[in-house]
C-alpha cells in the first residue's frame, strides 16, 4: 500500500500572526500576575487617590510612617506572623517526614486512600472548618494563643508537606538504602545518613509551602486567634475594610519580605530540579 | 583455596506470596572462589543473591556461612558486600565518602579511612577522584566506586549483581579482567548474578546455571560447556541448533537417525558413564562447531543433513549462514562466502552433537 495518497495534514498560523498571538498571550499573561502586584505598590506611596482619577492625586510617604509606629502594631504582627510561621514549619516537618517517610513505601496498604485523606479538609469550605476547629480549641483553652494558631495554621501546611514529603522520599532508589543496610548501617542509621540527606531538597520545598501558608493564612487566625493574636494578614484585613488602602498594601509589601527571604534562603539547597521532581 | 565451604545452602526455598520463585536450591561454595549464578531473567539468579544479603526472606531450607545459620540475621550483620547493577551510590556525598562509609559505621579512625580509601581508589585507577561529586563520573567509573565501596570493609563474601550490565560493552570486558584479578589479589569469595555467559565463562571458576528456581547445572566453565546436562543448560550454553532425532542400540554403540531425514544417521559414543539416551531425542549443536561442505566428502563420524542455503550474513571471522533443512532451520557458521539458494550440507562432528532425551514439550510443537 502507498501513503502518497493521503499526504500528511499540516495545520500552519501565518507566521505574523502567530507572532503576534504569542506576545498577546503573553501580554495577558504578565498583566493578570503583574497587574495587581503595579496596583499595589502603587497604594503604597499614594497619598490621595479618589475614583476617577487613573493615579494618585498626591504621592508620598506619609503612610509608611503611620504603619512603622509603634502603637500601629504592625511590626508586632510582623514578628508574631514570623514566629507562627517558623514553628509552624517545624511542626509539620516533625510530622511530615516519618508520614511521608510511611506512606512512600508501596507496600502499605491503603496508601492512596491514606493521601486522599489528608486533603479532606481542604474539600470542605475553610470556613466552616475553622469555626469547628475554634469551637473545639475553646475546649481545650487553645483559642486566643499562639500554639492554637500554630495548630490551625499546620493542619493545612501538614496536607503539602505530607504529600510533598512522601514524593522526595519515594523518589529514593530501594537499593540505595540497601546498599547502606548491606555495609552495615542499622535501619535508623541508614535512614539518618541515606533517606533523609537524599529527601532534604523535596522537605525543604515542602518547608517553603508551608512557610508561605502560614504567613499568608487568615481564616484560621482569625477565628482562633483573635482578638490575642494578631498577624499580619488580620493587620492588612482590618486597613483594607477600614478602606485604608495605602496601610493595607503597605503591610502587604510588608509580608512580602520574609517570604521572598526564605525563598531565597532555601534556594541555596535547592535547584529547580529537585522541584520539578517533586510533582512526580 | 580452602576446602572448607564458606557458604552452604541447604534446601533453600523463597516465594514471593503464593509464587515459588526458589524451590529448593543445595550449593556449596568454596573459600576464595568465584562462583558466577547464570541463567534467563526470572529464574531466579537475583532472588538468591538477595536471600543470600538477607534482604529476602527465605521461606525454606537454611543458609550456612562459616558453619553458622545466618537465616534471621538482618543484612547489615551478614558481612556480605554487595555492588548493586544501579551501582546505588549517594549523590549526596563525594566518591571518597561513598567509599568510606562501611569504615565509618565501625568507627574507623579518620586518617585510617582516609588511607584505606586512597589505597583502594589507586588499585582502582580512580586516584584523584575523592573529592568529586559521584554525579559527574562516567558508568565505569560509577562501578568502580560501587565495587572499592564494597571492597572497603574488607568483607569475606562479595557479591556482585550484575555489576556489568549497565556499562559500554568495550568497558564491560576490560571491567570483567579488572573485578576477577582483584578478587584474586584479595582472596574474597564472590558470587556473580549475570545473565551472560560469556561473562560468567570469563570470570568465575564455578558457573550455577538455574533455571525456573532450581539449579539446572553446577561444573566448571569447561564442564558446563562441553557437557552440558540438560537441554536448557545446552541451549543456554549456546548450542541452539536443535534436531529432533531417533536412538537405537546396535551392539556396542547407538546409532543416532535424524527423525525426518532417515538417511542422515550416525553412531555416537555411549559410556557407561554417560549413556546415550535410547529412543526419541533431541540434538543440540553450536552453530560454530557445524560445518558446510559438498555431498561427495563422507565422512563416518558426521552427522550429514542435506539443505539449502536461505541467509548468509557476515561476522567478521566468518559467515553465519541460515540453512533450511527437511528437519527444522540451522544456523551454521562458515569460514568462506556461500551463496544463498544453493544447496548444500550440514555436516555435524559426532563430538559435538548433545543428546537428550526430548523434552514432551517439543512433540506437540508442528515442524517448522
Amino acid at each position: 500500500m502507498t501513503l502518497d495518497r493521503f499526504p500528511l495534514v499540516q495545520f500552519r498560523v501565518p507566521g505574523i500572526a502567530s507572532s503576534l498571538l504569542r506576545f498577546a498571550l503573553i501580554g495577558l499573561l504578565a498583566a493578570a500576575v503583574f497587574g495587581p502586584l503595579l496596583n499595589m505598590l502603587i497604594w503604597t506611596v499614594a497619598e490621595a487617590w479618589y475614583f476617577p482619577a487613573k493615579l494618585p492625586i498626591r504621592w508620598g510617604f506619609a503612610f509608611w510612617s503611620k504603619v512603622f509606629r509603634p502603637e500601629a502594631g504592625a511590626m508586632k504582627a510582623l514578628s508574631t506572623s514570623l514566629l507562627i510561621a517558623c514553628m509552624t514549619v517545624a511542626l509539620s516537618l516533625v510530622l511530615a517526614i516519618p508520614a511521608g517517610y510511611a506512606l512512600s513505601k508501596r507496600k502499605l496498604p491503603l496508601r492512596s486512600l491514606f493521601l486522599l485523606f489528608f486533603l479532606l479538609p481542604q474539600a470542605f469550605p475553610t470556613v466552616a472548618v475553622h469555626m469547628n476547629i475554634a469551637r473545639i480549641f475553646y475546649g481545650l483553652g487553645l483559642t486566643g494563643t499562639i500554639w492554637g494558631v500554630m495548630l490551625v495554621h499546620a493542619i493545612q501546611g501538614l496536607v503539602f508537606a505530607v504529600w510533598i514529603a512522601s514524593a522526595a522520599f519515594a523518589a529514593i532508589g530501594e537499593d540505595q538504602v540497601e546498599a547502606a543496610r548491606n555495609l552495615g548501617a542499622t535501619p535508623l542509621r541508614a535512614f539518618m545518613t541515606v533517606s533523609l540527606p537524599l529527601a532534604a531538597p523535596g522537605l525543604m520545598a515542602s518547608a517553603i509551602f508551608v512557610f508561605l501558608i502560614s504567613l499568608d493564612e487568615f481564616s484560621g487566625t482569625f477565628f482562633v486567634g483573635v482578638p490575642d493574636v494578631r498577624t499580619l494578614p488580620l493587620t492588612m484585613l482590618n486597613a483594607a475594610l477600614e478602606g485604608n488602602y495605602q496601610i493595607a498594601s503597605i503591610t502587604a509589601l510588608l509580608l512580602l519580605v520574609p517570604s521572598i527571604l526564605f525563598m531565597l534562603f532555601v534556594e541555596r539547597f535547592l535547584k529547580a530540579d529537585v522541584l520539578a521532581s517533586v510533582g512526580k | 583455596m580452602g576446602t572448607d565451604p564458606i557458604i552452604s545452602l541447604c534446601g533453600l526455598r523463597v516465594a514471593y506470596g503464593s509464587n515459588e520463585v526458589l524451590k529448593g536450591i543445595d550449593l556449596s561454595i568454596a573459600q576464595g572462589s568465584f562462583v558466577a549464578l547464570l541463567g534467563a531473567s526470572g529464574c531466579g539468579k537475583t532472588t538468591l543473591l538477595r536471600a543470600l544479603s538477607g534482604f529476602t526472606p527465605a521461606s525454606g531450607g537454611s543458609i550456612n556461612v562459616n558453619g553458622r545459620d545466618i537465616q534471621n540475621e538482618p543484612p547489615e550483620r551478614r558481612g556480605m558486600a554487595m555492588v548493586f547493577q544501579s551501582y546505588a551510590l549517594w549523590s549526596h556525598m563525594s566518591v571518597a565518602q561513598n567509599m568510606g562509609y562501611g569504615l565509618k559505621l565501625r568507627r574507623v579512625p579518620r586518617d585510617e579511612i582516609k588511607r584505606r580509601v586512597d589505597d583502594l581508589l589507586s588499585m582502582l585507577g580512580l586516584s584523584g577522584y575523592g573529592e568529586r561529586s559521584v554525579n559527574e563520573l562516567s558508568g565505569g567509573q560509577r562501578q568502580r566506586v560501587a565495587l572499592g565501596r564494597a571492597l572497603a570493609v574488607e568483607p569475606q563474601i562479595l557479591l556482585l549483581d550484575e555489576p556489568l550490565s549497565n556499562l559500554d560493552a568495550r568497558i564491560r570486558l576490560q571491567m570483567r579482567h579488572e573485578i576477577r584479578s582483584i578478587q584474586r589479589q584479595l582472596g574474597v569469595t564472590a558470587i556473580l548474578v549475570t545473565h551472560d555467559r560469556e561473562e560468567a565463562m570469563v570470570m568465575a571458576d564455578q558457573v550455577v546455571i538455574l533455571d525456573q528456581g532450581k539449579i539446572a547445572q553446577i561444573g566448571s566453565p569447561e564442564e558446563v560447556y562441553q557437557r552440558p546436562q540438560t537441554p536448557y543448560v545446552a541451549s543456554f550454553m549456546g548450542a541452539e541448533n536443535i534436531i529432533d532425532c531417533e536412538t537405537e542400540r546396535d551392539r556396542e554403540q547407538v546409532l543416532l537417525r535424524v527423525a525426518r531425514v532417515p538417511q542422515a544417521a550416525v553412531s555416537v559414543d555411549s559410556t557407561p558413564d554417560s549413556p546415550a539416551p535410547i529412543g526419541r531425542v533431541q540434538v543440540h549443536f553450536r552453530s560454530e562447531m557445524a560445518s558446510l561442505g559438498e555431498a561427495d566428502n563422507p565422512s563416518a563420524d558426521s552427522l550429514r543433513i542435506p539443505g539449502k542455503i536461505t541467509q548468509v550474513s557476515y561476522l567478521g571471522g566468518g559467515y553465519r549462514c541460515e540453512i533450511k533443512t527437511e528437519c527444522g532451520q540451522f544456523f551454521i557458521d562458515h569460514p568462506r562466502h556461500v551463496q544463498s539458494g544453493d544447496a548444500t550440507t550440514v555436516n555435524i562432528p559426532v563430538p559435538a552433537l548433545h543428546v537428550f532425551p526430548r523434552d514432551p514439550a517439543r512433540e506437540v510443537r508442528p515442524p517448522s
